[in-house]
């Protein structure tokens, strides 16, 4: 038998739900609302139970409009490499500082996505996020932590 | 009433706010221009650039990027067939034809100045029915309030999700389980942080908008391997042809217009409708109106055809505006973006922010009006060039969204965290949305969950426990029947999809 992958992510969510319905009840409220006709676990709980409920449908009824997805031409490569660029981008934003980790992001994912005019590459990169932070920094007084610009004396 | 228009011209005709439209009204315009990009998205981006704005000008600038994504919409569906919004599929029924026949300017014009005509009228009716629906919406109650939420949610599912509709309603779950993340508002005990700090203030709205959306749509366009500039790279943008119409062109634009505007607006003001829905009745409703002979031209390039659904999705995006302004929901994705940028701007939209901050309240209403006339003004004779984004290359447009998406959520928290949740949300966006699981009911829900928790709590405390108030108020139980309707509607169509 074969499942649809609408199923299976109905399904998951379904144990999603669950979990969720468990985590509210273990909410811990004050003695005296306990027995309050409202209180902070009571929405969360209704949540739970309805996520339950119209995942528990979806997985029951017939699919009336299945998705038709062609896996085989999914472009997984290029996805997951600009995934894991923007983990190492959240990594690196806060050590390296705002210019260097975005300049360096953006040349990474320009090549990784078959870019190769070198001159165009450099401008979206480098100046173009220099002259980004002048506007959020400079002009719109919006703070940018940069322990790079700082250490070279070029950001205060 | 005349006070206040004067207190928003007032506002909205300072040069900063000036600026901001027509900004906003560019920025819109090419980033709605480009296919998968909606108005969402194009707020969603505009968001991080407002936080040191006053909320008038915010605001104004967000409408102005409203408004030009809906025409960079137009545009890319007239030249390439590919709507850059849902909205501008209908458009793409008798533009793009149009444009084949090598008059590609005349379906600009013709969209450009029904758009304008539409946003115009609907504005004007803006103008009136906001404030009085503001004045009835203070006899609303708490139960009528969380009627009226589960009512939008419901509609945006039936309506937004092209037939998946419980798919939908998850996703609406999902989006109030985001919401139910932190702490309480009333006692403050944490709720599903697993002690992490970080989860201590909620899911920053600004963080799920981006990911669900923006950075979200970057992933699908890559993961999907189209490229949407493809197809613009392949056509001559510079041969557009003339943009003057004569006057058969425009004598059928003037009896298309006001009946499409009427019945753009009236869609638009209900809950979950929006612009595409507006644009097929309207497109379907003037096929009906036509005589014989025009009604043969639809579909191969009818002005009557591009003019209708055009003129209804400008005045479908006005119309979304009234339940946004005077009740404080949001009546689509869209609006439920703006919903979250005013209380980011510390502001809750409802029947008191007429009276409370006439400034905002008739600012954004004005700067309605503003956008139009600098849509008109500024991009019809600009589009050859604006046209030569369709052609930008999507190695530098995935990247560049990617990197305004991390910097926005950056920019709020200077955490790492948030990043990351940020892209493991983006990654679940991407594969859900593969799968036809739509977004614009998450973010609704999202938008609207601390106030249903509210509403709900208070309703229940007033009724001790039970839920007769969904039945104890006539307006409460009308709201309730509506809702049944539309889930009987929609197991009815599952029921009838499922026989044929």
């Amino acid at each position: 038998m074969k499942i649809s992958p609408s199923k299976i992510i109905s399904l998951l969510f379904f144990i999603f739900s669950g979990f969720y319905l468990y985590t509210a009840h273990q909410i811990q409220v004050f003695t005296f609302d306990e027995n309050a006709a409202f209180n902070a676990k009571t929405f969360p709980i209704y949540l739970g139970y309805a996520g339950l409920i119209l995942s528990a449908l979806y997985i029951i009824l017939p699919e009336t409009r299945p998705s038709n997805v062609d896996l085989t031409i999914l472009n997984y490569k290029k996805t997951i490499i600009l995934v894991v660029l923007m983990v190492l981008y959240g990594l690196t934003i806060l050590r390296l500082g705002y210019f260097l980790s975005t300049s360096i992001f953006l040349v990474l994912s320009y090549i990784v996505l078959g870019e190769r005019r070198w001159l165009w590459i450099f401008l979206l990169s480098f100046p173009f996020v220099a002259i980004f932070m002048y506007l959020l920094h400079g002009l719109l007084n919006i703070y940018l932590r940069d322990p790079f610009l700082q250490y070279i004396g070029i950001m205060g | 009433m005349i006070e206040g228009i004067l207190i928003g011209l007032e506002t909205a005709f300072s040069i900063k706010n000036l600026m901001m439209v027509m900004i906003g009204c560019f920025a819109g315009t090419i980033i709605g221009m480009l296919p998968g990009l909606g108005p969402m998205t194009a707020i969603a981006l505009m968001i991080p650039i407002t936080y040191g704005f006053e909320p008038s000008t915010g605001l104004i600038l967000m409408a102005g990027v409203y408004y030009g994504a809906v025409f960079g919409g137009s545009t890319s569906s007239i030249l390439i067939n590919a709507p850059g919004i849902p909205g501008t599929v209908a458009t793409s029924f008798d533009g793009y034809p149009m444009a084949q026949q090598g008059k590609a300017g005349k379906a600009l014009a013709i969209a450009a100045y029904s758009s304008f005509a539409g946003g115009t009228i609907a504005a004007i009716f803006l103008l009136v029915a906001a404030p009085s629906l503001s004045k009835v919406s203070l006899a609303f109650r708490s139960p009528d309030y969380f009627g009226l939420m589960i009512l939008g949610l419901t509609a945006v599912s039936a309506f937004s999700a092209k037939g998946h509709f419980l798919k939908a309603m998850m996703m609406v779950v999902l989006g109030l389980m985001l919401a139910s993340v932190g702490q309480d508002t009333l006692s403050d005990i944490p709720r599903f942080t697993f002690q992490n700090m970080n989860l201590s203030d909620g899911i920053s709205f600004v963080l799920v908008v981006m990911a669900t959306f923006a950075m979200s749509e970057a992933l699908t366009i890559i993961f999907k391997a189209n490229d949407p500039t493809r197809i613009a790279k392949q056509i001559s943008l510079s041969q557009l042809g003339s943009i003057k119409l004569d006057k058969d062109e425009t004598k059928k634009m003037i009896t298309t217009i006001p009946r499409s505007s009427v019945l753009g607006f009236i869609i638009g003001v209900l809950p979950g409708a929006g612009s595409t829905i507006a644009s097929f009745l309207a497109y379907g409703m003037e096929r009906n109106f036509v005589n014989d002979d025009e009604k043969q031209k639809f579909g191969k390039g009818s002005v009557n055809g591009l003019a209708a659904p055009e003129t209804a999705n400008n005045a479908a995006c006005s119309g979304s505006f009234v339940p946004l302004l005077t009740l404080g929901i949001p009546g689509s994705g869209t609006t439920a973006v703006m919903l979250g940028a005013l209380l980011g701007f510390g502001i809750q939209p409802g029947p008191r922010l007429y009276q409370t901050n006439p400034e905002i309240f008739w600012s954004v209403i004005m700067s309605m009006y503003i956008g139009m006339v600098i849509l008109l003004i500024l991009n019809l004779p600009l589009i050859p060039y604006i046209a030569r984004v369709l052609a930008t290359p999507r190695t530098f447009l995935i990247p560049l969204i990617l990197f305004f998406s991390v910097t926005g959520i950056y920019l709020m928290s200077f955490n790492n965290f948030d990043i990351y949740m940020m892209i493991g949300i983006a990654v679940v966006a991407t594969i859900l949305r593969l799968y036809d699981f739509p977004m614009p009911p998450l973010i609704l829900a999202f938008v609207l969950g601390g106030l249903m928790e509210e509403n709900l709590r208070r309703s229940l405390l007033i009724s001790d426990g039970s839920w007769s108030f969904l039945w104890d108020r006539p307006l409460t139980f009308m709201i309730m029947l509506t809702i049944l309707v539309i889930i009987f509607w929609q197991i009815s169509r599952m029921f009838k999809a499922k026989k044929n």
